[in-house]
């Protein structure tokens, strides 16, 4: 075995990932959002959609995480957490998130994000009342975390492209799967 | 330098938009998404060179135009340029990626992987790979057409993928 390294520092390892130009994954989703918007013309059926899309792309992007940043196991919801706040958030968007209103059982918190690149030079036209854009970054978390054996609910507190001062995530925890061995097959 | 995101994020998203047009919403109508896909990229590509040429003068010419394609606008997206380009100067670029970043970077979608994995039949793994392959190369080459069209020239692109890793994309101006 060799030796258990340590956690590497959020900006170490947002430094030793593959990175591209921001305006690319910007405007490519916001290209997509637009055009969902056209093709599934119910706003409820895109935050769907883009829901999902972020669900699948975080079942993937954990491994990811795992695999680079040498985190070892959390012990509790509240260090998962502060993981995804300062090491998550940073190696994939480059940016940290804030982790606060804990409620007293320690199973919901916030994500409070005030640089978002997901919204870089996005306006939401009138008519998209009720279109929730980052739906993708809260699939991603949930996605995630179901890959940990976490089941969570996200939903959306404040959103900046609607006026609120910050984007602000609430995670709730609902239910926390014990890791079972050996796998079933049928799994 | 101006600000970066981790190379998962594009891949991750461009990925997901394949497989969401493909498989959830036209999944019988392959033509129909690689319309959309390639829409999608097209407005990607015309507001990247909208703010890539902000502070350039106009292009003389249609192969100064492909050139700007091939060295600036490549290399602020994949940090390399074509690696080829070749023309039979009427009309017909064709510009060579001999890495093209997508296609080393990105993975078929796993549900395909795990189900041709069962059936354990190599053909229809290859198949169906090549299948998403190419409904992903619509977005690259939505994004060229975009860039082309914004700067003034309207032109159909198709994509060669016959030597992998390597890709070909295949301009044709309209006259």
């Amino acid at each position: 075995m060799p030796p258990p390294t340590a956690p590497k520092s959020g900006d170490a390892l947002f430094a030793s990932v593959e990175r591209v130009n921001a305006e690319l994954f910007t405007l490519t989703y916001g290209a997509i959002v637009r055009q969902l918007l056209t093709d599934l013309e119910e706003v409820e059926e895109v935050n769907k959609q883009l829901d999902q899309m972020g669900y699948n792309i975080g079942t993937r992007l954990v491994d990811e995480f795992l695999a680079k940043s040498n985190v070892s196991r959390c012990a509790d919801f509240k260090e998962t957490a502060d993981v995804i706040a300062k090491l998550g958030f940073k190696m994939f968007l480059g940016v940290t998130a804030t982790v606060t209103n804990w409620d007293a059982e320690g199973t919901s918190c916030s994500f409070v994000l005030e640089d978002n690149p997901l919204v870089d030079f996005v306006e939401l036209p009138d008519t998209c009342q009720g279109l929730q854009y980052c739906n993708v970054l809260s699939g991603v978390i949930r996605g995630a975390l179901e890959m940990v054996s976490m089941k969570t609910e996200v939903t959306w507190v404040r959103d900046m492209l609607r006026g609120d001062d910050a984007y602000e995530m609430r995670v709730k925890l609902t239910k926390q799967v014990p890791e079972e061995y050996p796998y079933k097959d049928d799994d | 330098m101006g600000r970066e995101v981790a190379e998962s994020c594009v891949d991750g998203v461009v990925m997901e938009m394949v497989a969401a047009y493909c498989g959830r919403f036209y999944a019988s109508k392959p033509e129909l998404a690689a319309r959309r896909i390639e829409a999608i990229g097209f407005q990607v590509g015309h507001q990247l060179t909208e703010r890539y040429t902000m502070e350039r003068p106009r292009f003389s010419d249609h192969l100064e135009a492909i050139k700007f394609i091939c060295k600036d606008f490549w290399s602020e997206l994949f940090k390399k340029q074509i690696d080829n380009l070749k023309t039979n100067h009427r009309g017909t670029f064709v510009l060579q990626d001999n890495h093209f970043r997508w296609l080393t970077r990105v993975s078929i979608d796993p549900s395909v992987e795990s189900i041709d994995a069962n059936e354990n039949d190599s053909t229809s793994l290859g198949d169906s790979a090549a299948q998403t392959t190419s409904m992903l190369l619509y977005f690259p080459c939505g994004i060229i057409r975009g860039a082309l069209t914004n700067l003034g020239i309207a032109c159909s692109v198709t994509a060669d993928m016959s030597n992998l890793p390597a890709c070909s994309f295949v301009v044709r101006i309209k006259t």
